[in-house]
């Protein structure tokens, strides 16, 4: 099922509000909603499902205007953060409970069977009559989803579905529904502020700014070309340095970096810790090492620039200087945007 | 304790001088205050022997002032229950202006004295009252008679049940009615298949203290009656009254059919605490549980 939202607009007197977004998800696509906490992109989660309704703009199932459609009769399917497993029923009931209420009447042998179908394929087979106090943070989730599969969804909508769960299960199960997704080929809208999750699982990835979408596209094309300083900031660490810009390039205490098509004024370059070379002598911006921080895999330097500004990269574990040496940083793959 | 040094309790804050004449004082109060009074009662009832008290229980008045304080509690109890559920799911699960001061109210008759609600109620509803023309002319009595005890009755104990509501269904959200919507569920199915069981105990206790105060009720009560015997006089009216007739062993009698209904109460509402307590699938318990059971890998 296509989704088309167009213009929507929701107004709160705090924060967490949507500013006209329009947004293109075809059938079958997995999309992720990236952004910060405030900047909308659970509100839009919920007025697709019907949680919240929309002050202005439309939201179309299809061909269907589903602006005006309460979420009882929207066929969506809607896992939360929390899980919100039903805690007085077992697993088995959890997932039941929407074909039992649904008007399309089922056989309870029927129930059974969909049941036992849809364990199966979120790999809880033994669970069917465990309470949800009694098993893991992660196999709650994938009752959730089960239970929102159940209904036989024309879209699957999932908010933060992972937040809760700690660093290892949260990548098992982020591989574990991708697998779900391509077997089943269901349109899926997923929320997070996880740009390593959005990136990990979605074909696309929709990123949003207090309340408006600043870029959209696969995560390659996020990553590769970051549409301003905010996205190339939200999606990784990133260096900024204040820069002069005359004539299509940008000046950094004199060295003058490509920067077609940016308008003259102040600007700014930023660029990634992995971007940045070190040289005792030579060409590039001249600094002052202060600090070296040791990981496994590199050494993390902290430097300033002659100006004064401050520069993080990471080197090779073998990186040789200390703490007080001068030298020049070289930049890789700057980019420079307008200052905001 | 071995390791502890002399002179210096096991603990910061134990101090076993200190804790023992802290449990003596309290022991003490509880005797005078509590206890003492119910062992009275008991043994004044039986004081004329246990004919005596039969007899006390069977007279006409007691009976039917039994019977008034029965129907007030039936028809008070489920109305507030019915109010208590209503304004505790309004509040939770619903946003509007004025819900801080809503919630205020309700509580309202907890730091009211019962007996300036009766007042109150004689200003509306007696002859001289807001309402009182209209009524008398349609003949409608509302004061001196069951309606009268009734609203009073259910002014008194408004807020039990809401207020053991409200923090509970605060701290559940509205996901789980969220989700039930979601799968397609109706309002009516939402709340008694997902809503209701999750705050069944909750309920049941509210409701256990809301009636034993229905039953209890004097003060608002006593003003709107007008402690007619054998007509408007509840249990507790009627025991005063045997009182002050001098009639100490028929009072306590009856005192004791009150008190009885409060060990009721007590032992009904602990087990209540236990089963609230003891459960694992509680959704407080949920969200804090992830940490607890270690994840089984599929």
């Amino acid at each position: 099922m296509k989704i088309r939202l167009d213009n929507v607009v929701k107004e709160f007197e705090t924060f967490r509000a949507v500013h006209g977004v329009s947004l293109d998800i075809e059938s079958g696509e997995l999309v992720a909603l990236l952004g910060p906490s405030g900047s909308g992109k659970t509100t839009i989660l919920r007025m697709v499902a019907g949680l919240e309704y929309a002050d202005a703009g439309a939201i179309y199932f299809g061909d269907e205007n589903a602006t005006d459609i309460p979420v009882r009769e929207r066929g969506v399917g809607f896992v939360f953060q929390h899980y919100a497993l039903f805690p007085h029923m077992t697993v088995g009931e959890n997932i039941a409970f929407g074909m039992k209420v649904s008007k399309v009447k089922r056989s309870p042998q029927a129930i059974a069977e969909r049941v036992k179908e849809l364990l199966d394929l979120v790999q809880l087979s033994g669970l069917k009559d465990r309470f949800p106090g009694q098993i893991s943070g992660g196999q709650r989730q994938r009752v959730a989803l089960a239970r929102a599969l159940a209904v036989d969804p024309r879209v699957l909508l999932l908010d933060e579905p992972f937040g809760a769960l700690d660093a290892n299960v949260r990548r098992d199960l982020r591989r574990w529904l991708r697998k779900i997704h391509d077997e089943l080929g269901i349109t899926t809208l997923f929320v997070t502020h996880d740009q390593e999750e959005a990136l990990d699982l979605a074909d696309r990835v929709v990123i949003l700014n207090k309340g408006k979408i600043v870029q959209e596209g696969t995560p390659e094309a996020v990553c590769r070309n970051p549409a301003d300083a905010f996205v190339m900031n939200f999606l990784g660490d990133a260096n900024k340095l204040d820069a002069d810009i005359r004539g299509g390039k940008a000046y950094v205490d004199a060295v003058a970096f490509d920067a077609e098509g940016v308008p003259d004024g102040s600007g700014q370059i930023l660029f990634r810790p992995a971007d940045v070379s070190w040289r005792e002598q030579g060409q590039g911006i001249a600094a002052k090492i202060l600090r070296v921080i040791d990981r496994p895999d590199s050494r993390r330097v902290l430097a300033m620039t002659g100006s004064g500004q401050a520069v993080e990269f990471d080197t090779a574990p073998e990186f040789p200087y200390r703490k007080g040496e001068e030298g020049f940083i070289n930049i890789r793959r700057p980019r420079v945007y307008a200052a905001a | 304790m071995v390791h502890a040094r002399k002179g210096k309790p096991p603990r910061v804050g134990d101090n076993i001088v200190f804790r023992r004449s802290l449990l003596g004082i309290v022991l003490v109060l509880v005797a005078l205050m509590i206890v003492a009074p119910l062992v009275v009662i008991a043994v004044e009832a039986f004081s004329r022997g246990a004919v005596y008290f039969a007899e006390s229980i069977a007279d006409p008045d007691t009976r039917h002032a039994i019977l008034l304080t029965v129907i007030t509690a039936l028809i008070a109890v489920p109305i507030n229950t019915a109010f208590g559920v209503a304004a505790a799911w309004a509040i939770t699960k619903h946003d509007f202006r004025g819900k801080r001061l809503l919630t205020v109210i309700i509580e309202l008759p907890f730091s009211v004295s019962p007996i300036v609600a009766g007042v109150a109620y004689l200003f509306v509803y007696g002859l001289q009252g807001l309402f009182g023309p209209v009524l008398q002319s349609m003949e409608i009595k509302i004061l001196f008679a069951l309606p009268g005890i009734v609203l009073a009755s259910m002014f008194v104990t408004a807020p039990f049940v809401a207020r053991e509501l409200i923090p509970l269904m605060q701290a559940q959200g509205r996901d789980l009615e969220e989700a039930a919507t979601s799968l397609g569920a109706s309002g009516w199915r939402t709340f008694f298949s997902v809503t209701l069981p999750n705050i069944k105990w909750a309920l049941l206790y509210g409701v256990v203290l809301c009636n034993s105060r229905v039953m209890g009720e004097f003060g608002a009560v006593s003003v709107v009656s007008g402690n007619i015997r054998g007509q408007t006089n509840t249990l507790p009216l009627h025991i005063e009254l045997l009182y002050h007739d001098y009639n100490a062993a028929g009072s306590f009698a009856a005192a004791s059919i009150l008190a009885c209904l409060a060990i009721v109460t007590l032992v009904v509402k602990v087990a209540l605490e236990r089963q609230g307590a003891g459960r694992v699938q509680r959704p407080a318990a949920l969200a804090g549980a992830d940490s607890i059971i270690p994840e089984t890998k599929p």
